[in-house]
């Protein structure tokens, strides 16, 4: 049994300019000729060619990075928006979270709002009665359900609106990041109730950025990239699949990053202020690599890291240090070393050269990572200090939270029955 | 043209969702204020004292229906500004209320055409609150009725379906074409000194000119205005046949407004 269809779905938004607008307006006046001319200036197709099928009963969810066109196709579904071309096939009651209490009206009260609110989303007065009670609890605004709405906190109308829509009891549930926004008492209780539907055998679209949940709560994953179907398919396949496209696209971004760095003159004007020193010992150029010595930017906690540093000296140096330091992005410093510390002696140096700094695991949480590297005197006197010019990131399915990652494991004695992750 | 008539009929299936929209739009409306309700009664009454003063005391009419009583005019008056400010706020308030219910329409499955519905409904009730302020005074003012107030229901259906039309109309373009609203508040200015409502249609100085008459004639609200002056200030019967043609204008506003509503209406998740 198929709970969605979509065939060949295509949306295509258009976009007016003022001026073009004021010549339709007047040429409707003139010449009366208002849907010839209501023609747009530009097109932006958010959906291309969407074909697939969800069966009934089974979670579906929807990923992919911001403006892929997932709400689109969740409004098309929900039939707030019309396709293009194409079409959605649906069986049985909708309800689209979309927005939480969408049409709550400030002025009236609570207990006025879920009626109308109910009526909106097409109860019947004598459902809503019946359900009344419960929909306050689950709100948890026993007390202020008579104020009106105008007076609730943000919390207080989420709750409100997600208690409503969730009590329409439909067949399919569409869901749209709204849970992003709800506190921590209050989201479990949601999934809660999404995971009451799933028992139930109902049809869920899960559309979020939560990776984590969308793996554990859906039977099959969509990826949209660019309005159009990536991948789809068995959950953990489709993440990794889209984790993997967005490590490539931020080891880019880091890239581009690096290379407008190398320019000399913007490190003039622009980088004055990340760097300084007289450069008696000047540091050339600056090299992430990993461990068998390919130039990389998003490294795996597991990995290990070289830094390269091409130096040089003008004239002949005696006192000089080499350092380097990794801070995260809130410049706590992660780790900072550097030659002196570990009492190296220096002795002489003249012409150029070349520091490794190799080190063997990263063991660093995700996150993007700025890197300082320096020369200078034993006394502290820069003679090139680079501050956070580069950056790395770190990107692994581990969500833990801190600053260092150390290698660890769990053991739990028999009694204690806890199930293992799925192996990655 | 079928998928229209299947449409307006599906209006009527929402009938509990439009009753209950009404009913929080005049909860809200007043919601707040220390009178409350008794400003759909006291707002009315403001007006026609004002007017009254104006154009009674200082402009003194010298029409011989009003027999030179300031008070007599007054009651003429509140005849046709009491549906006029209907019609007014109807259409002032349908050019922005598919903006200002935006998140309706964009986020959840809303039949738009419910708002601009509800605002003209909502304004008849206002219009109908103000009435028994105008049986008061009629009887106060011992004026009397006779039995022609009983075709005050026609009127007021006809002047619904064409307020209805015109909402329709205005406030679907006015997503396309957020200028209509200021143009809206301009036209009506106009339209209200074009209507016969300070002044009556049997004027001397109307009647006398072939233009201004034909003028006034096209106007569908002249013959809804006199439609209520006939039968409740002059308590005669109101040109039937006139008051017929303008039936017939505003079921083809109705449907033209629908129509043109309808044929815009996949857009408006995306405009407003």
């Amino acid at each position: 049994m198929i709970a969605i269809k979509a065939e060949n779905l295509t949306k295509v938004f258009r976009k007016y300019s003022t001026r073009h607008r004021f010549l339709t307006f007047k040429s409707a006046l003139v010449k009366g000729s208002l849907f010839k001319d209501l023609k747009p200036d530009e097109l932006v197709t958010a959906l291309k060619d969407i074909n697939f099928e969800v069966e009934k009963g089974i979670t579906f969810g929807i990923i992919g990075e911001n403006g892929s066109g997932k709400s689109t196709l969740l409004k098309i579904i929900a039939g707030i928006t019309k396709p293009t071309s194409g079409r959605v096939i649906t069986n049985g009651r909708i309800s689209a979270l979309i927005e939480l209490g969408a049409g709550f009206h400030p002025e009236i009260t609570g207990r006025e709002n879920v009626y109308i609110n109910g009526i909106m989303l097409g109860l019947s007065k004598k459902e809503i009665s019946d359900k009344f009670d419960e929909i306050v609890k689950f709100a948890e605004l026993e007390d202020f359900i008579d104020a009106p709405v105008k007076t609730y906190s943000s919390g207080m109308y989420m709750r409100l609106g997600f208690a409503v829509a969730i009590n329409v009891n439909p067949d399919i549930l569409l869901v749209d990041e709204v849970l992003a926004v709800g506190d921590a008492s209050f989201v479990p209780k949601c999934l809660d109730k999404i995971n009451d539907f799933r028992r139930r055998k109902k049809t869920i679209v899960f559309v979020s950025h939560d990776l984590s949940t969308v793996e554990r709560i859906c039977d099959k994953v969509m990826w949209l990239k660019k309005g159009r179907i990536q991948m789809i398919g068995e959950p953990k396949r489709v993440v990794d699949a889209y984790l993997q496209d967005i490590a490539e696209k931020q080891e880019e971004s880091l890239e581009t990053r690096h290379k407008e760095l190398d320019l000399e003159k913007k490190w003039e004007e622009e980088k004055r202020e990340k760097r300084w020193g007289k450069r008696e010992i000047e540091i050339k150029s600056v090299k992430l690599k990993d461990l068998e010595g390919n130039e990389k930017f998003v490294f795996s906690p597991d990995e290990g890291m070289i830094i390269e540093m091409d130096v040089e000296a003008k004239s002949k140096m005696e006192d000089f240090v080499f350092g380097i330091g990794i801070f995260n992005s809130e410049g706590v410093c992660c780790f900072g070393t550097n030659t002196h510390l570990e009492d190296f002696t220096p002795v002489s140096f003249e012409g150029k050269g070349k520091v490794i700094f190799k080190i063997e695991k990263l063991n660093l949480i995700n996150g993007t990572y700025y890197l300082d590297v320096a020369t200078h005197k034993r006394d502290g006197y820069p003679y090139d200090y680079h501050k956070s010019l580069y950056s790395f990131a770190i990107a692994s399915r581990n969500k833990s939270i801190g600053i260092y990652c150390p290698p660890h494991s769990w053991q739990f004695s028999r009694k204690i029955k806890i199930k293992k992750p799925s192996k990655k | 043209m079928l998928k229209l008539i299947k449409n307006l009929v599906q209006l009527y299936n929402y009938r509990v969702l439009i009753f209950s929209l009404v009913g929080r739009e005049l909860k809200a409306r007043y919601r707040g204020t220390i009178l409350g309700f008794f400003w759909s009664f006291f707002n009315p009454f403001l007006l026609m004292v004002v007017y009254t003063v104006v154009f009674g005391f200082i402009l003194r009419p010298r029409d011989p229906a009003f027999g030179a009583s300031p008070l007599n005019y007054a009651l003429f008056l509140f005849c046709g500004l009491l549906p006029w400010v209907w019609f007014t706020s109807s259409t002032i308030e349908s050019s922005m209320v598919l903006m200002t219910h935006g998140q309706l329409i964009k986020k959840i499955l809303f039949p738009a055409e419910v708002l601009p519905v509800v605002i003209v409904l909502s304004n008849l009730v206002h219009f109908l609150l103000g009435l028994p302020i105008l049986f008061l005074f009629f009887i106060i003012l011992g004026k009397g009725f006779t039995w022609w107030v009983l075709f005050l229901p026609v009127v007021i259906f006809i002047q619904l379906i064409f307020s209805q039309g015109l909402s329709f109309l205005v406030s679907s373009l006015t997503v396309y074409f957020k200028d209509i609203k200021d143009i809206l508040n301009n036209l009506l200015t106009f339209w209200f000194f074009a209507t016969p409502i300070i002044y009556p249609m049997s004027f001397k100085t109307i009647q006398n000119s072939k233009l201004l008459k034909t003028f006034l004639y096209l106007n569908p609200m002249t013959h809804i205005m006199e439609g209520y002056q006939y039968s409740l200030f002059y308590g005669s019967l109101p040109h039937w046949k006139k008051l017929s043609v303008t039936f017939l204008v505003s079921l083809f506003l109705f449907f033209f407004g629908y129509y043109i509503f309808d044929k815009l209406r996949d857009l408006f998740p995306e405009e407003v």
